[in-house]
């Protein structure tokens, strides 16, 4: 080959359409739900109206003589094969079936096993449960006051309701950087429940094959590898006879981490049977029952001196609800939220965070979010801004004041991790000019005096993503790393495999790209597989951002290692040294011989048809990339918002989000990430509540009371960026798919509070609904 | 106790994606679960239960409905459009085209429902404004686009049938 028209390689920078998208606009998806086996049965849930009650009877007579009923089990049955607990991710244990008391609303009770759902659905009405309700405790205060009730009155040693107790960063330190401050700021504040509410619900099809053992499970799992692992320790099956195959995915936000009790059973079913066994959530039992998010009670102080923070102190109680389901690595009981000193040169801190037991549903996942850094994102955003307002300073020129600096990187923080790489005011910078940060002061100041509450609010968050490295951080005991394999066929187009898993992130798409980027072939010549435990490498699976972090990072160095190879190749194809090839895109030439080329089609080829003497045939190469260290993306989010004097109703005039999540590899599916997650933070801060009445009733337990807006209520996003390329990523990726989740709550609700601030309001918990507001208002005598 | 078995299973005709059709079903039986289940197109989606999501959204006669919330018995006669039902000979339909080229899907779930109530939408008014396509879509929930993608598909559309039809 040799000068002609070559076609440009689409990878890193490139927008490439998505690859996915073909199947899915033409209906050719395959979801759990589409799955059909032959002689298939289905399962229906039967779950408590109780949020505690002890459980006298369950009569399963009725129910079992109904037409089409195969089976009605129950946590006794389940019992007698040890499978009526099993253990959470977090190292609790949780009721697969309730066998002694119920202990949240929505809780699972018996499961009816038929032929058809209708009839599953008919013989649910007809188990009769003797419930003996007792008193229900439905917040962490109650719960860790003396005389609670005692809700895991079944775990050996456990005396009240208490179910973690955490701390990190130094308590000694930080009391006397509040002594010695001339300034303490604090702030109370309720991150409420909310829910991550992938539109498809989470569900399974297992499928034992009583003649050889082989129990495939098709199941809605960010993580199939991890939860194979579990099967195979909570049931006791081989590893190698459980398949774990995780099709198409409508949506995952963290809900489709953990292990459900509908899987287990539905998996036990099928084993007792010996026939495929199909449960598929409903939205009432994904609302009430699965991981739900955040619920977090934190208070925070900010000791000043002068304009600058010397220390910054929390207290937290978290509501985990009847069992410690978080999905987070195990030696964090909070997960990351020791991120919260956020963007901000703080030296001292100290966190302390204590969790309870309630009668909620048990959880909680991070909702798009890396294990609970959104808690602390709101939380320090929120404080900087009040402190800014205590001292009579503009927000962004207190922040400006306390960023880390450039120079600082890499930078320990007080609660003890070390952030990559970060630009935090260049980010901020651009975000002010974007949204005329001066021009809106401006015009906040002319609105006031005719009566109008514009506001404008910032936040300045700063990420924890991409775990691990394994030695720290680990889930169930599993190592937080992950996989990719790649094979090159002979006419030079590729399968990668990786233990990561989409979820709707484009995975088929950008890690092609990263394969285009270090091979030259490009991104639809490249078939991404994921989600099949039986082919694809171990890995920990895809949520925290963790997908480019690592399995990208692996797709790279297993790239670069076949590339290696390839060279000797084409240094025997070309006879020359293979110090003295050059790589150029998607070829090898001879330095200062640009007409001496091999392809990397040619090379690949020639390791199956004519190689050096002695070398192994084949171009295939599997990769487990433990990371060195987690990313920390970072961005600036502004918001303008106008409030209504008569109602409480507030509006987004203008959102603008700069991010900088490192090196982009396809930017429109990271500005596809940034605007959904944007969604989700508008709708966290101005609507999703998942409440709960004092009998522990779920207020929020469907579509119609758990608010997600819609197009119609969603705003408009202006994006920019920055890039500091991570400097331990091989590509300098970051990971980008909750940045926005993580840092826009506070930017929404810092606006409305600027917009009141000058009255004397300090703060409204989420969801900042128009109510809320208009009781605000009436407080500090500015309704209408 | 109830005793009482259901209704017996009766046939419901259909032209569906333009094929005549027709499966017996309960006269409980959904819509959603007809499609999916009796024509086997699963195409079409379940999200909610409860009329709110718009996953199930297929066009009867042309209408966006939401099949979780009709009976089957309900549509016999009748012509149904499912998103299997989109792409013609010329291929793709301009609505399928551009939420692809806009990026205006993510994990596909909404995707069909969102396409059909789109195609509605532009049968009916081929040239709406912004605020015009965020209306007509305000009976669908998207998770994971923030619907700026979404709305951008629908003006691609849009633009690509105007400019067929003046051709």
């Amino acid at each position: 080959m040799t000068t002609d028209a070559r076609e440009e390689i689409r990878g890193i920078g490139h927008s490439v359409k998505r690859i996915e998208d073909a199947r899915f606009v033409q209906g050719r998806g395959n979801y759990v739900e589409d799955v059909v086996l032959p002689n298939m049965l289905h399962m229906a849930i039967l779950r408590s109206p109780y949020a505690h009650a002890t459980i006298k009877s369950i009569d399963t007579a009725r129910a079992t003589a109904s037409p089409g009923v195969v089976v009605v089990v129950t946590g006794e049955i389940l019992a007698a094969h040890n499978l009526a607990w099993m253990p959470t991710l977090s190292g609790d244990t949780q009721a697969v079936l309730a066998t002694d008391k119920v202990r949240f609303q929505g809780q699972e009770v018996a499961c009816v096993i038929a032929e058809t759902i209708a009839q599953a659905h008919d013989a649910l009405e007809l188990v009769d449960v003797d419930y003996e309700p007792l008193q229900a405790v439905t917040s962490p205060q109650q719960a860790m006051s003396a005389g609670a009730p005692i809700i895991r009155d079944e775990k050996e040693g456990q005396t009240d309701n208490a179910c973690y107790h955490w701390e990190s960063g130094d308590a000694a330190a930080t009391e006397q950087a509040f002594a010695a401050a001339d300034k303490v700021v604090s702030l109370d504040t309720y991150y409420p429940r909310c829910h991550p509410a992938p539109l498809e619900c989470c569900g399974c099809v297992a499928d034992v094959n009583p003649a050889d053992g082989k129990c495939r499970i098709y199941m809605t799992s960010q993580a199939p590898h991890a939860h194979r692992t579990l099967f195979a320790i909570v049931a006791g099956l081989p590893e190698h006879k459980i398949q774990i195959i995780s099709p198409d995915i409508g949506g995952g936000f963290g809900n489709k981490v953990p292990i459900y009790p509908g899987y287990v059973v539905a998996t036990a079913a099928s084993l007792l049977i010996g026939r495929p066994v199909k449960w598929i959530d409903d939205r009432t039992g994904n609302l009430i029952s699965t991981g739900f998010a955040r619920d977090y009670h934190m208070h925070g102080e900010l000791a000043l001196q002068g304009d600058q923070i010397t220390g910054l102190r929390v207290k937290m109680l978290s509501d985990n609800g009847a069992f410690f389901a978080d999905a987070q690595p195990s030696k964090f009981k909070a997960g990351l939220f020791h991120i919260v000193t956020g963007s901000y040169d703080i030296p001292t801190a100290h966190v302390v965070t204590d969790g309870a037991y309630t009668n909620k549903a048990p959880g909680g996942v991070a909702y798009r979010c890396s294990f609970r850094v959104t808690e602390a994102s709101y939380l320090i955003e929120r404080l900087v801004q009040n402190a800014a307002y205590e001292l009579g300073v503009d927000p962004v020129d207190f922040r400006k004041a306390n960023f880390i600096k450039p120079e600082q990187f890499p930078y320990t923080s007080a609660t003890g991790f070390e952030y990559d790489s970060g630009d935090y005011e260049a980010a901020m910078d651009l975000c002010l000019e974007k949204m005329d940060y001066t021009g809106m002061r401006a015009d906040q100041l002319t609105a006031r005096a005719d009566g109008r509450l514009l506001g404008v609010g910032i936040a300045s968050f700063t990420e924890v993503v991409g775990a691990g490295k394994g030695k720290d951080y680990d889930i169930a005991g599993l190592r937080m790393f992950d996989s990719a394999e790649l094979r090159l066929h002979p006419t030079g187009k590729a399968i990668l495999k990786l233990g990561t898993k989409s979820q709707g992130q484009g995975h088929e798409t950008t890690y092609g790209q990263i394969i285009a980027s270090q091979l030259g072939i490009q991104p639809e010549d490249v078939l991404v597989e994921e989600g099949d435990t039986d082919t694809t490498p171990y890995g920990l699976g895809t949520y925290a951002s963790r997908s480019t972090p690592t399995s990208g990072a692996a797709a790279v160095i297993i790239a670069r290692k076949l590339r290696d190879k390839a060279r000797l190749i084409a240094a025997h194809l070309l006879e020359c040294a293979p110090d003295d090839l050059e790589w150029d895109q998607d070829r090898f030439h001879v330095k200062g011989a640009t007409d001496r080329v091999k392809t990397i089609q040619e090379c690949i080829f020639a390791a199956y048809s004519d190689l050096p003497d002695g070398m192994e045939p084949g171009l295939e190469g599997v990769h487990y990339y433990d990371p060195p260290n987690m990313t920390f993306p970072f961005g600036t989010y502004g918001v303008v918002v106008e409030i209504d004097r008569g109602t409480g109703e507030w509006k987004v005039q203008k959102m603008v989000a700069v991010d900088d999540c490192g090196v982009r590899i396809n930017p429109m599916i990271v500005e596809g990430q940034i605007t959904g997650g944007l969604t989700e933070g508008y709708a966290i801060a101005a609507m999703e509540l998942i409440d709960f009445d004092e009998d522990g009733n779920c207020i929020g337990s469907n579509f119609m009371d758990y608010l997600i807006p819609t197009a119609w209520e969603t705003p408009v996003f202006d994006l920019g960026e920055t890039v500091t390329p991570s400097p331990h990523h091989p590509i300098g990726a970051k990971g980008v798919g909750e940045s926005a989740t993580v840092g826009s709550p506070a930017a929404y609700v810092n606006a409305v509070i600027d917009a009141l601030q000058h009255a004397g309001v300090t703060n409204i918990d989420m969801p900042v609904t128009s109510s809320k507001v208009w009781e605000a208002l009436n407080e500090v005598g500015l309704a209408l | 106790m109830s005793t009482q078995a259901p209704p017996a299973a009766r046939p419901v005709n259909v032209t569906i994606n333009g094929q005549a059709r027709s499966a017996s079903v309960e006269p409980r039986a959904l819509l959603v679960h007809y499609i999916r289940e009796s024509l086997g197109l699963t195409g079409t989606h379940i999200g909610c239960d409860t009329t709110s999501c718009g996953a199930c959204t297929v066009l009867v006669d042309g209408v966006p409905m939401k099949s979780c919330t009709m009976f089957a018995v309900q549509v016999e006669g009748k012509e149904i459009t499912t998103v299997e039902g989109l792409k013609g000979a010329a291929g793709l339909h301009p609505v399928q085209e551009g939420f692809h080229e806009e990026h205006g899907l993510q994990c596909g779930f909404c995707t069909p429902g969102m396409m059909l109530s789109s195609k509605a939408l532009l049968e009916d008014n081929p040239d709406p404004t912004e605020e015009e396509i965020r209306w007509a879509l305000s009976g669908q929930i998207c998770r994971c686009t923030g619907y700026t993608n979404i709305v951008k598909a629908v003006q691609y559309a849009a633009k690509k049938i105007r400019e067929g039809s003046a051709a």
